[in-house]
């Protein structure tokens, strides 16, 4: 087994765009204010969470691929852009090879609804150039176009989980060679239908949009201290019985944790955590509730949390929508270094 | 775990993968033999679209399938039933047929990695049509979204099987099903997994013809592959479902072996979200890919089921990347496309594909495009017109999707 580590944390959020502000947000503790979506049909507007406009226009929507991209787009290569930092004049000029893992549930719903009620109206007179943004790849698409980047390019959909078995996917790559480096992204984007359908599942939920982003590579450097130790089996959850015991089986997958270890859950006090001894973070309950951007968010705080010499490890924890339960652990790399040598 | 994943210490670290199971649904009907008669003697399945209005549209046609009347039998609940939708059906139909050819036992985790572009769009549409008709009726919406959602056909399709494990559901636009079955490959092949279930499916809706209409990328009359006067694709709908192996522990079990999968090679084509470069050069990139891993070169490839999905653009890049691929044995290469019989699949397309280079292999024959009429003269390569039967060792399988998303996929007769 190769050691797989990551190199860039990157997000946009209702906190606001890069990985500062999503700390700050995690730190202070208060769930982000409510904005208001129109919902067609409806006098009162639905509450979201909505990522705000960057503090300076982005050079990259200057790409021809960028300008009539989709926001869930524009969210992802912000966040990749930032956990790439440097590494993106190495992929562009072809000195680095880069697998892209794009994990979402909505996808590009924006523009599928669009293009759907103009289909509906007539057909004949629907964009052609909405639908191709409607496909779930486009995101992914047009993040390799923007890097000039040839190599492999999945692009994963499921409940929020599904962004940790694209870590996995990511690993598997930078172990077998396929790939240098990995960029592994969650994103989803604001449309009343997805905050709509939402609320027909959990009315207290508030849909939320953005992306983040984990940049792995399988070797470590002076600036990339963060390893990622271990990432559970995906348990089935499709069931509401399943779930409860699904998040136990993931669990007990990992160490039990100590007083001095981060837990970044998809909500706090969850019964199979509910013993956790260490601190506990629920970003979804700051943020809302985005799906894979969600998980990516979870990712990207318990990273920044080990690099800001907030806690030595720290535990991921996502019990999905409807398909899995999962989590993973990333650990400093002296802590994983210094476990080895005491172990038997 | 599947990070550190476990890996048998006792293999070797690349492993032989066989299919010992595979199961396929098309407009041709539903099974091996009847598709393997329908790619073999060149038929064409299109008829005019019954399952949504095409009147306002400039294509009527499609591979559209008649869904058998009764399921396999499987272990989901009545109420589970009565919400499988066409994309699920398809799934179950060719999943069933794999399961129970491959003789796998639900005992252990088994992952799944299923490929589709669309889901269960049916009843996404159908959301947002009560949603902007009648915004303050809620019945049936939660179970619309629960079933669109595109991981629920692989929770159907598991849960009618009885099997628990990982699923991947793998979302490349027409490569989906290609990429799923490369990835599944790579999971058995780097010893990640002793078996997994893979394919790819998607069932025709009204979005996804209306898109693929606005962008006038549909034929008014059934698809022609890699014809002169080719004017665009023809949509169908399917599914495909392949159990792969590890060869040793197929081998230890008795397994029939359909055929080995022996490389797999995956690229991106940066040039436009909907348009091949011209050259094909991430075409080529993918074809390469798969050579290299297979260990193979282009000389030791007998047949080319190709991408084809007749648009002008996607044909003519398919045809130099094959010429730049190939080289010299271009020109004496057997190449077509299984689309001019059952249409473009989009995210089944990879896998139906797999498995028809699968049946021509194992009958030693090569799928004819009969429709053909006049050979684009920029393809110097043989595309095959008629049936014949043909010494098929080897066959590779292009797949290429809107984003760019390149998959080739190379398969070996067994033994």
């Amino acid at each position: 087994m190769s050691a797989i580590f990551v190199h860039g944390l990157g997000a946009v959020s209702p906190a606001g765009w890069g990985v500062p502000a999503l700390r700050t947000s995690l730190e202070e503790g208060r769930p982000l204010p409510l904005q208001s979506l129109p919902r067609p049909g409806w006098e009162k507007p639905l509450p979201v969470r909505a990522v705000p406009p960057p503090p300076v226009r982005p050079a990259f929507l200057a790409h021809p691929r960028l300008r009539r991209a989709s926001p869930m787009t524009h969210y992802a290569v912000g966040a990749a852009l930032e956990a790439l930092g440097e590494d993106a004049g190495l992929i562009r000029s072809g000195a680095l090879r880069l697998g892209i893992v794009t994990c979402t549930l909505t996808g590009g719903i924006s523009y599928s609804r669009r293009f759907y009620e103009e289909a509906l109206q007539n057909p004949a007179t629907a964009s052609p150039i909405i639908f191709p943004e409607t496909v779930f790849n486009s995101c992914a698409s047009h993040l390799a176009a923007y890097l000039d980047s040839a190599s492999v390019n999945y692009t994963l959909v499921g409940d929020a989980g599904t962004f940790l078995q694209g870590l996995a996917v990511a690993a598997g790559w930078l172990e077998d060679g396929l790939a240098e480096a990995c960029i592994v992204l969650g994103a989803e984007e604001p449309d009343w239908t997805a905050a709509d359908a939402l609320r027909l599942f959990d009315k207290r939920a508030v849909a939320a949009s953005g992306a983040g982003a984990l940049y792995l590579k399988g070797e470590a450097t002076s600036t990339a201290t963060v390893e990622l130790a271990a990432i559970t089996n995906a348990f089935a959850a499709t069931r509401a019985p399943d779930r409860l015991t699904a998040a136990r089986q993931a669990r007990a997958q990992l160490p039990a944790g100590a007083a001095d270890e981060l837990l970044c859950a998809c909500e706090r006090g969850h019964p199979a955590w509910s013993d956790w001894p260490g601190e506990e973070w629920a970003p979804s309950e700051i943020l809302g509730e985005a799906f894979a951007a969600s998980a990516a968010w979870q990712c990207v705080a318990a990273c920044d949390a080990i690099q800001q010499g907030r806690c030595a490890s720290a535990n991921v924890s996502i019990t999905g929508a409807n398909l899995q339960a999962i989590a993973a652990r990333f650990v400093h790399s002296h802590v994983l270094k210094s476990q080895e040598l005491t172990s038997p | 775990m599947l990070f550190p994943a476990p890996r048998s210490s006792s293999v070797a670290p690349a492993q032989r993968v066989v299919v010992t199971g595979a199961g396929i649904i098309t407009a041709f009907g539903a099974g091996w033999k009847i598709n393997a008669e329908g790619f073999r003697s060149g038929h064409t399945a299109f008829r005019p679209v019954t399952l949504f209005d095409v009147s306002p549209q400039r294509c009527k046609i499609a591979a559209e399938i008649d869904l058998p009347e009764h399921l396999p039998p499987n272990s989901l609940s009545r109420n589970d039933l009565w919400r499988l939708q066409r994309a699920s059906r398809l799934l179950l139909l060719a999943g069933h047929e794999a399961w129970a050819q491959c003789g796998w036992t639900a005992d252990a985790p088994l992952p799944m990695v299923l490929g589709t572009t669309s889901g269960e769009m049916c009843l996404g549409q159908e959301y947002l049509r009560q949603a902007l008709r009648t915004p303050h009726c809620f019945k049936h919406q939660a179970g619309r979204i629960t079933h669109y959602l595109v991981q629920q056909q692989s929770i159907n399709l598991a849960n009618a099987l009885g099997l628990h494990g990982e699923i991947i559901s793998l979302s490349n636009a027409c490569a989906s099903g290609a990429n799923a079955i490369g990835h599944a490959w790579e999971m058995v092949r780097a010893g990640r997994t002793e078996r997994v279930l893979t394919g790819g499916y998607d069932a025709l809706c009204h979005l996804t013809f209306a898109g693929f209409d606005t962008l006038q990328l549909l034929a008014p009359t059934p698809c022609r592959p890699f014809d002169a006067t080719r004017d665009g694709l023809t949509l169908g709908e399917g599914a495909a479902v392949l159990a792969l192996e590890n060869c040793a522990s197929a081998q230890r079990r008795g397994a029939e072996i359909l055929g080995e999968i022996i490389g797999y090679g995956a690229s991106t084509d940066t040039h436009h979200l909907t348009q091949p470069q011209p050259e094909g050069n991430a075409a080529r990139a993918a074809m390469r890919a798969a050579c290299a891993s297979a260990g193979v070169t282009p000389e030791q490839i007998d047949y080319v089921n190709a991408h084809g999905t007749a648009t002008p653009q996607n044909d003519a890049a398919e045809a130099a990347a094959i010429h730049s691929w190939a080289g010299a044995r271009a020109a004496s290469l057997p190449v077509s496309s299984t689309k001019a019989g059952v249409g473009h699949l989009l995210g089944a397309a990879g896998a139906v594909e797999a498995v028809a280079s699968l049946m021509a292999l194992r009958g030693q024959w090569l799928p004819p495009e009969c429709s053909l009429d006049r050979p684009d003269p920029t393809c110097r390569f043989p595309i095959v017109r008629k049936p014949r039967d043909a010494n098929l060792k080897t066959a590779l399988s292009n797949s290429f999707g809107f984003g760019g998303a390149n998959a080739s996929l190379i398969f070996r007769r067994w033994p």
